[in-house]
This record gives C-alpha cells, sequence and structure tokens, in this order.
C-alpha cells in the first residue's frame, strides 16, 4: 500500500530513467540523507562517530569498490586492502611532497594512483578467471606490503614504516571533531556512491555485466574485453584507494603497512558476500553487518551475561563473537545465497503485492 | 511461587549489595584496559594483563586502595587488532573522563593510532617498551610515554653487553641483526647502525618475513658469514624457529641475544633444549624470588580474586612485565596525589603530569617488594623514558637467570635521535613544542 507504484506516469525520458524511478524511493533516498547530514550529527555521541559511522562509511566505500570489480565485471580479487595502502600511502606522500596541495586533491590523486597500480595487477585478468585470477590479485596483496616495507622513501623514513597523516584541513578550516570528519567522509562516500550508481546503469556497467555473465558472448557482441576489464580494475581500485585514504586520514590516523593485511581483504569480501554480490546498497548493508556486528555483541553479550549471572570475561565475549558470526554468516549464505540486498528487494516486491504477498 | 522468587530475590540483593559498595567507595580510580586475549598474541595477552589487574586488586585488598582510592578497570578485547583497539578506545573514553589511569595497549600499532586522540582527550598513553619511541621527547609528545626503556635504548645497551664480553672492545667484529621486517623489527636498526659506526663493527641486516616460520636462507647466510654474535628481534612463532634453526646450523647459542619480546617463557619452552644458553635482554626478572609477586600469589589468590585461570603462569616473564607496569601505574597515582589531594581520583591531565614526574628509587622499590621488577625511574617533560635500562637474562633449560646487572644503553649516542624524529613530526603536525625548561 504504502510502496505502489500505480498512478506513477513518466510522461519524459528524463523521467523514465532517472536514479530512482519510484517516488517512494526517492524520498526515502532524501530522507535517508537528511538524517545522516542533519540528524546524526545533532545526536549521535563522538564514540559512535569515530568509532562507529567513519569507519562503517570507509568499508562501505572499499566494498562498493570490490563489488564493482568482482559483483558487476566479475573479475574475483583478494587484494582490496592492498590498493587501500596504496590509496592511503600515496594520498600521504602527496600531501607531503607537493608543497601546498589541498588535501582533496591528495585523496583524488590517492585514488588515482591505486588505479594505476590495480589496472597493473590487472593485467593478468585479460588470461586467466576465477579462482586463478583471485591468485593472482593476491600477489597485489604481498607484493605492495612488501613494497611499502621495503622502500623506506614511501613511509618518509620512518625507522618503523608508520606513518602519521598529516593534518585535514580544507578551505583553511582545520578538520578536529569527529563530527566534522563524519561529514566529510559522508560527503565523499555519497558523491561516490551515487556516481557508481549511476556508472553501472551506464553502456560501461553493462559491458561489465555482458562480460561478467559470459565473456566470450560479450566478445561476440562487440565489447571489446581488453578495455572493459581494465576500467573494471582501475574503477575499482579507485573507490579502494579512496577508502584508504579515508581510513588513514580520517579514523585511524596513523597506518603501517602491516594494516592491511590480507585480513582486511578477506573481511572487504565478505562484506560484499553478506551484503550482495552486484549491487550498490549490498555494500552499505554488508559494511554494516560485518562491522557492527561485533560491537552489538560486545555490548549486549556482557549485558545478558550479568542478567543471568553467568561468569564472561572480555575474553570469552570474544570467542562467543567469532562463533555467532561464523554462524550467521553460514546461515545468510543458506538462506539467502545472494546477500542481504536481495532480501531487501523481495520485501519492496512483497510490498508492491501488499496485502496478498505471495 | 517460592521458587521462581528466589532468583530474583538474590539479585535484588545483589544489586542492592552493589549499589551500598558503590556508595561506600566515594573515590574511584578507573583504568581503561583495551587488552588482548584471544587473537594472534593472546597467551601474551593473557599473562600480561593477568599480572596488570592481579597487582590492581592486591592494593584494593591490601591497602584499600591508594590512599583510600580503590583502583577499578574495565577491559575491552582488541585482538592486537589496530581498529578495534581503537573502537576500544573510544568506548573507555566517557568512562575515563572523569578519573583515567595510563592506558597501556601492549601494541606498537595500537599506539600509533591513539598517540594524536589521547593527546586531544587529554588521556596519558604508556607504552612501556614499545610504541612510538621518539616520545621520549615529551616537550612534543606531552601525552605518549615510552617509559622505562626503548628499543634503540635496549639496541644500545646489547652492544654494550657484548662490548664488555669481548673485553671492551668490538673492532673489526661482524654483528648480524636478525629482525622481523615489520615495524617493530626496524625501530632498532638506527640506533645499531650508529652504534656500528661509533664502535667500528660490521653490521649484517638479515631480515625475517613475518611470521618468520621459515628461516632457512637467513641461517644459511648467518653461516657463510660467521658473526662474532646474533642479536635477535624476534616475534611470536619466529623466535623459537630461531632458535631450532640455530641448533641445526651449529650457531651457539650464548651468542645470540634477543629483545625483551623475545625473551619470555612463550619463546623458549616450546624450543626445548635448542634454547638453553640462549640470553635475551629483559626490564624485568622472572620467577617468584620477587617477594612482590609471592605476596601477590598469596593474598590475590588467597582471597579467590586472581585473574589468570592458569596459575602456572605467575611468575613468568610477561606476568611479571604486567605486575611491573600496574606498579608503574599505581606509583604514577601515588605521586599524583601528593600534589593534587590525597584520597582523590586523578583524571587524564593530573596522571599525566604524575608520569612527568615520576622518581621511582631503589629504595622505594624495596619498599613495595619490587626490587629488580623494574630498573629506577626517573622522569621528566624532556625525558618520558625515565630509565633506559636492561638485563641480560639467560635460559638455562629450566628457568630465566640474570647474568648481568642494569645496563644503561648510550644515552648521548641515542637520544639525539629521538630528538630529530620528534622534531620532524612536529613539523609535519604543526605542533609547537612545549618549552620543558618551564615545566616542574
Amino acid at each position: 500500500m504504502l510502496y505502489r507504484e500505480a498512478g506513477q506516469f513518466k510522461t519524459t525520458y528524463a523521467a523514465d530513467q532517472q536514479l530512482f524511478p519510484i517516488r517512494q524511493d526517492r524520498i526515502g533516498v532524501i530522507t535517508l540523507l537528511l538524517i545522516a547530514f542533519i540528524g546524526v550529527p545533532l545526536f549521535a555521541s563522538e564514540y559512535w562517530f569515530s568509532a562507529i559511522l567513519i569507519p562503517f562509511l570507509i568499508f562501505a566505500l572499499a566494498a562498493l569498490g570490490l563489488n564493482i570489480l568482482t559483483g558487476y565485471a566479475g573479475q574475483l580479487s583478494l587484494g582490496s586492502a592492498a590498493f587501500m595502502a596504496v590509496g592511503a600511502y600515496a594520498a600521504y606522500n602527496f600531501q607531503l611532497r607537493v608543497e601546498g596541495i589541498p588535501i582533496l586533491v591528495s585523496f583524488l590523486c590517492g585514488g588515482l594512483t591505486a588505479a594505476a597500480v590495480g589496472v597493473l595487477f590487472g593485467l593478468p585478468s585479460l588470461r586467466i578467471k576465477g579462482f586463478y585470477l583471485a591468485v593472482a590479485t593476491l600477489a597485489a596483496q604481498f607484493f605492495i606490503v612488501w613494497c611499502l616495507t621495503k622502500f623506506p622513501w614511501l613511509s618518509n623514513n620512518s625507522s618503523s614504516g608508520v606513518i602519521s597523516t598529516q593534518q585535514l584541513i580544507i578551505f583553511g578550516h582545520e578538520l578536529k571533531t569527529p563530527t566534522e570528519k563524519y561529514l566529510l567522509v559522508l560527503s565523499i562516500v555519497v558523491l561516490l556512491a551515487l556516481a557508481a550508481k549511476n556508472l553501472v546503469r551506464s553502456s560501461t556497467g553493462r559491458a561489465w555485466m555482458a562480460v561478467r555473465d559470459m565473456d566470450v558472448a560479450a566478445s561476440v557482441i562487440g565489447i571489446k574485453l581488453m578495455p572493459t576489464k581494465l576500467l573494471a580494475f582501475a574503477i575499482s581500485s579507485f573507490y579502494c584507494g579512496v577508502a584508504g585514504a579515508l581510513y588513514a586520514f580520517c579514523y585511524l590516523g596513523s597506518v603501517e603497512p602491516d594494516g592491511f593485511s590480507l585480513d582486511m581483504s578477506f573481511k572487504i569480501l565478505f562484506m560484499i558476500i553478506i551484503g550482495g554480490v552486484g549491487s550498490i546498497m549490498g555494500s552499505f548493508l554488508g559494511a554494516a553487518f560485518i562491522l557492527l556486528l561485533p560491537i552489538l555483541l560486545d555490548v549486549l553479550l556482557p549485558f545478558f551475561a550479568g542478567l543471568f549471572g553467568l561468569p564472561f570475561s572480555s575474553a570469552t565475549v570474544s570467542h562467543i563473537q567469532i562463533l555467532v558470526f561464523g554462524a550467521l554468516i553460514m546461515f545468510f549464505l543458506i538462506v539467502e545465497p545472494h546477500g542481504l540486498a536481495r532480501l531487501w528487494q523481495i520485501a519492496k516486491e512483497k510490498l508492491r503485492l501488499w496485502p496478498f504477498p505471495h | 511461587m517460592i521458587k521462581t522468587c528466589k532468583p530474583v530475590l538474590a539479585a535484588a540483593a545483589l544489586a542492592v549489595a552493589m549499589l551500598s559498595q558503590n556508595a561506600l567507595a566515594a573515590e574511584e580510580q578507573f583504568f581503561p584496559m583495551t587488552s588482548y586475549r584471544v587473537g594472534p598474541y593472546g597467551a601474551n595477552g593473557q599473562s600480561f594483563y593477568g599480572g596488570f589487574i592481579d597487582y590492581l586488586n592486591y592494593v584494593n585488598l591490601k591497602e584499600k586502595g591508594v590512599n583510600g582510592v580503590q583502583l577499578t578497570y574495565e577491559e575491552c578485547e582488541t585482538e592486537y587488532n589496530n581498529a578495534k583497539g581503537v573502537e576500544c578506545y573510544e568506548r573507555l573514553k566517557g568512562k575515563a573522563a572523569k578519573s583515567a589511569g595510563p592506558i597501556h595497549t601492549m601494541s606498537t600499532g595500537i599506539s600509533y593510532a591513539l598517540i594524536d586522540k589521547s593527546a586531544q582527550d587529554k588521556l596519558p598513553l604508556a607504552m612501556m617498551g614499545y610504541g612510538r619511541t621518539d616520545a621520549v621527547d615529551g616537550s612534543v609528545f606531552p601525552y605518549a610515554f615510552p617509559l622505562v626503556t626503548t628499543y634503540q635504548m635496549q639496541a644500545s645497551a646489547i652492544v654494550k653487553f657484548i662490548k664488555e664480553k669481548n673485553g671492551g672492545n668490538l673492532a673489526g667484529k661482524k654483528i648480524v641483526y636478525l629482525y622481523h621486517d615489520s615495524a617493530y623489527g626496524k625501530e632498532a636498526i638506527i640506533a645499531l647502525e650508529a652504534e656500528a659506526s661509533l664502535n667500528k663493527f660490521q653490521l649484517v641486516q638479515i631480515p625475517v618475513a613475518h611470521p618468520g616460520n621459515e628461516q632457512g636462507a637467513q641461517w644459511l647466510k648467518i653461516r657463510q658469514e660467521k658473526p662474532d654474535f646474533v642479536i635477535f628481534w624476534g616475534w611470536g612463532v619466529m623466535n623459537q624457529t630461531a632458535l631450532k634453526a640455530a641448533q641445526k646450523v651449529g650457531f651457539p647459542r650464548d651468542k645470540m641475544i634477543g629483545s625483551w619480546w623475545t625473551g619470555s617463557e612463550e619463546d623458549v619452552v616450546p624450543a626445548g633444549e635448542s634454547a638453553k644458553g640462549y640470553m635475551a635482554a629483559t626490564w624485568n626478572v622472572a620467577g617468584k624470588n620477587v617477594p612482590l609477586i609471592a605476596d601477590i600469589e598469596k593474598t590475590v589468590y588467597g582471597a579467590g580474586k586472581g585473574n589468570l585461570s592458569d596459575k602456572a603462569k605467575i611468575g613468568t616473564i610477561l606476568y611479571n612485565r604486567g605486575v611491573s607496569a600496574a606498579v608503574l601505574s599505581v606509583e604514577a597515582i601515588r605521586k599524583g596525589q601528593e600534589k593534587y589531594g590525597k584520597g582523590k581520583a586523578l583524571n587524564g591531565e593530573q596522571t599525566r603530569w604524575a608520569l612527568e614526574n615520576l622518581n621511582i628509587t631503589e629504595a622505594r622499590l624495596k619498599q613495595i617488594g619490587a626490587t629488580d621488577l623494574l630498573p629506577e625511574i626517573k622522569t621528566s617533560c624532556d625525558n618520558h623514558e625515565g630509565s633506559g635500562k636492561v638485563k641480560i637474562q639467560q635460559w638455562d633449560g629450566d628457568k630465566w637467570v640474570p647474568v648481568s646487572g642494569w645496563i644503561e644503553g648510550n644515552k648521548a649516542l641515542i637520544h639525539p635521535l629521538f630528538q630529530a624524529s620528534a622534531k620532524q613530526y612536529a613539523k609535519e603536525k604543526g605542533i609547537t613544542p612545549r618549552d620543558c625548561s618551564k615545566e616542574k
């Protein structure tokens, strides 16, 4: 009843092609953005900003990057964390070595550097597919981390390889509080997410999906495989690179190469699997699930333990967390292999048929 | 009916008891604890934080807190993961606003991530034997304390020990530096290079990739090089592997000297016979010979309030290290109360002052029963390290035996390196350093 398109007529091509063709969706997205931009800064506490919302947005961006590559273009990659590292270190070095460069330009350059590196490691994708490609991108994971520890120039000769990021100054104003940092991250993520949403609807996005579904057929209908695949690698790495720069500058403030480990790549991969492969919204849902669930359990478990008088130490909680987490991942994969985004889609379809969904 | 009521009644009684207890304990000193007991280094965290918490409870039991101020804590599991560490810090920060003891992360990565944040929030960060070592210069890092000693001073002290063993001369000798190829392993290089050019020995650097369970090539190289000594900066599984590999290529273990993170029971016991004779630096002795450790076992575990489930860990290197960290933190609270009022909890800013004005003498350590648990410490604004001394200990196949007194690294050589690095940091971050001559 609430979610019904009846009566919404599209009389122009522009109306038919818009990003959210259904009025309810438009209202929903605008409300969500208003809440995120105005409501949240009014009410959220510092803990929420710096420990939950900022990392959530950053990982959602990284998951979005991987989703473009894996979900839309069908190229499995295990190097997302490495591309994040490239973005972080590149942004740091641009900021350090180019006099007076604005921080946002540094982020952009970090993303572009990551894109260039991504293309380099995407080259094998022209010959190999699937699992074999995943292993080839694994090389990026190891090589880049090694490279960052090996060449001290990249970390400004820091004795330990750890970099400490510069101040965030935008138009002469230094961003210090978590709220300001959150708004910066949010703006960048919203912009890039809208860009991605548009991109996957464009001819490029359709070419990616054609390649994903069957690359022989795609090349038969005239899609050039090489540029299509490499473009997917470039754009995906760009997103990961920007996410990496934000991770270093707006979240941790100091990063080391070992921090961008294979574990993190897997985490991002789980995000898109849980959230939904080949869905922009899935990246956000997945990031929320993977990041927020442990924190939620961390808060809830001791509370329930206290209620029933169980002797839970923080270690026990941590173990139970891992257990529950594993079980939930299995549950989701069995019940809905297409992820949370698919669940959302089903919910919408049922709403359209309401009150008699089937 | 009664049956269902019983738990409710019990809960209510408990709640009342807890409330009244809270009402009685007017002042509390809160220790935010970003600890880890699971994950790859969980075993180390268990011993360290077990010791730390046991000492806090010991002070509560023995003297009813510091001048009547109860010591409380809350743990948050970081799993040695930087991002989780930040999350934990943010979670505990609210509670630490009123009163805060020093935060011990026992992780270089997490400390790096917290340095700027803690300075902004005015919460003191203690990094005993790890972390950002140039924070020794307190004029740039007011809230960060690499207490007791740093990697660079340790490396320098080890070189001094080797030099003394060699009759005071190292010229023409060859020393291999075998290290974990990470931030941790690389910290000491700068100090060793400075020592090499000063003492005219040849330094051969051999990195081992994480996690370090494959060292065949490295030990082949060591055999070719025929070094006089191997200085060893290992981590986790890498340590036992190195000891076994040394035995395989026939390198004498008593020519191998490790850093303090390679010298715990967890490192040598799994290596078995091949660890015998191996030496490592440390700033705290192992064993229950220290009166304080024996007393903790009696008092805290006697009252059933011990933190460790595995009592065999009491008296191990890492357990004693946790106790020494707690001793230092509690002494800081005592010092702070002298200035800001006895019987009052200290906030972060006050604890910071206390950490910067510590003076723990040999006599005071003896009073606590902690002789040799840690060296004498005297901190100041321009010296957040406060000591720079280590002991060398040797594994006799059964226990660690100290084989030297306190050795201080070459401060005149190493501390200027810290100042230079801190200056660079201040420039990058746009920090105006404090004038230390105006601090008191």
